[in-house]
């Protein structure tokens, strides 16, 4: 039985990190491993689907402030870019989810709906950089949801208890465990790199502009994703975060609570408060 | 850990908000099996920040695609005004003050052919998760999270024993039951959570027992093969 990181790594010592969370999930629920599995793809279906909706057609929204930003950073992936083709397709991914997601498609939350572009966009990045299996990105999955389970337990993944670093950023610290574990990092690795993606993204505001799930949203789905995959990178080459997991994780918990209610998703503060913000959200709902 | 992975990634739903979006279809297609099918025209009260910032997440198409029996993760919940006005169904929206609710709250008012009315209000309470709070005005604590069986009956020995009969007759596993009162030897409601989903006949088994005055089945996750 585990609660913290600590304790899921600690069982991880003799057993792999995907068995140790899908026992736990067995017992919980009731359910065989089987049962687990084919949720598990059924899920990967929708994020895959998500994640590519939009690279070739925009989507049309409420305010339209995000349409059609998939697929021009699509296109631009293909050319000379600074990011390269692997990291811009990557974005795209992310954009292409949260753009679905703004127009009422259908989407996965992970570990919301507004940050749901993150853990396909960057499980897909690795395992297509690694030519990994889909049996893997679906392991690497579990392992992403079993370390949010514990951050969502310990602290929280709304963004108006929390800010935008409970939403974007725990999906960026769950994708970035489940990638070290793709590409067989140890259970203390994932660990290093989930606390690594937290302290790269610590007080990250929830700001939307006219309330709406889309600006800045979906570039923070972009830029979270890479946080996720730079910091899994700094992980596996061996990079000791030096504070515990579970105490970065409590820190940003705390960090939440802090940020004024301005902050936290009421649209009142940061990107919404900007004058072009304010104005905006009168258009729209006028 | 008790959290399921599954709270973690997912629901599967249509965006853009869980709480907004999808918290709120599913809030209504709850109210629509307990009101009761055939209505002719239904009526939304948004209270708090339904009102305010509904309108951006799609609250009003969600609401009404789930009283007309959307699911959340169904992307036809987008045009539920088209699917509404096909099948007849009146609707309207308004801004409601509702006492001592959360934030996110909403009265329903569905209306039949008999003139017939019912009332029920519900929260959304964030994550996809919702709770019905009052059914024509009596309080109720209903999360429909798994298959419920709700019961009004007479206040008289011998009740919970008969309901068990049924159920057992059904092979139906009681995982939760409450019994409440307003008044002694009145009315009383039964709420029962069951680990499986309740057949149909259930409900009319249930009325068949001398003192049940009403009996309504919630599948909340069962979708009837079309």
């Amino acid at each position: 039985m585990y609660n913290t990181i600590e304790q899921l790594i600690a069982e991880a010592k003799d057993k792999d990190l995907f068995t140790v969370i899908v026992e736990n999930e067995k017992q919980i629920q009731g359910k065989t491993e089987e049962e687990i599995w084919k949720s598990l793809s059924d899920r990967w279906d929708v994020m895959y689907r998500s994640s590519h909706k939009a690279l070739y057609s925009s989507q049309t929204m409420v305010g339209n402030l995000i349409s059609g930003q998939a697929s021009k950073q699509e296109d631009y992936s293909g050319g000379k870019t600074l990011c390269g083709l692997e990291l811009n397709h990557m974005m795209s991914m992310a954009l292409s989810s949260s753009e679905v997601n703004a127009a009422m498609g259908r989407i996965c939350a992970a570990p919301t709906a507004g940050a749901c572009g993150i853990l396909p966009a960057v499980l897909q990045t690795a395992a297509n950089h690694l030519r990994l299996s889909q049996e893997m990105i679906i392991k690497a999955m579990a392992v992403a949801a079993g370390f949010g389970a514990v951050i969502t337990k310990n602290a929280t993944v709304s963004g108006a208890e929390g800010g935008c670093q409970a939403e974007c950023g725990v999906a960026a610290a769950m994708a970035s465990a489940g990638v070290v574990y793709m590409a067989g990092g140890t259970a203390q690795a994932c660990a290093n790199a989930c606390a690594i993606t937290l302290m790269n993204c610590m007080g990250l505001v929830c700001d939307p502009v006219a309330g709406l799930v889309q600006l800045p949203c979906s570039y923070r789905n972009a830029s979270q994703s890479m946080n996720a995959l730079l910091s899994a990178d700094l992980a596996l080459a061996g990079q000791d975060p030096v504070i515990p997991c579970d105490e970065v994780i409590d820190s940003m918990f705390r960090v939440g609570k802090k940020l004024p209610m301005e902050l936290r998703e009421t649209a009142l503060g940061g990107i919404a408060a900007t004058p072009t913000g304010k104005q905006l959200a009168k258009k729209i709902y006028n | 850990m008790d959290l399921s992975i599954f709270d973690i990634v997912g629901p599967v739903m249509v965006g853009p908000s869980s709480s907004h979006t999808a918290g709120t279809a599913k809030l209504a297609r709850i109210a629509a099996q307990i009101a009761g099918k055939n209505f002719i025209e239904v009526s939304f009260g948004l209270h708090g920040s339904l009102a305010k910032t509904g309108q951006g997440h799609g609250t009003p198409k969600a609401l009404l695609a789930g009283a007309i029996g959307i699911y959340e993760d169904d992307e036809k919940l987008r045009d539920a005004y088209l699917y509404a006005k096909a099948k007849n169904i009146k609707y309207s929206f308004y801004e409601a003050e509702l006492d001592d609710c959360h934030e996110n709250t909403v009265l329903i008012t569905f209306k039949y052919k008999n003139g017939k009315e019912r009332n029920i209000q519900g929260s959304s309470i964030g994550g996809g998760r919702i709770v019905i709070t009052k059914i024509d005005g009596t309080d109720t604590n209903i999360s429909a999270e798994c298959p419920t069986i709700m019961l009004t009956h007479k206040d008289i020995p011998g009740m919970v024993s008969e309901i068990s009969r049924v159920l057992t007759e059904s092979n139906i596993n009681i995982g939760i039951m409450r019994v409440s009162r307003k008044i002694k030897g009145d009315k009383a409601t039964t709420v029962i959570e069951t680990d499986s989903v309740i057949p149909e006949d259930v409900a009319s088994r249930l009325e068949r027992i001398s003192g049940i005055i009403n009996a309504c089945v919630i599948n909340p996750a069962y979708k009837e093969v079309q």
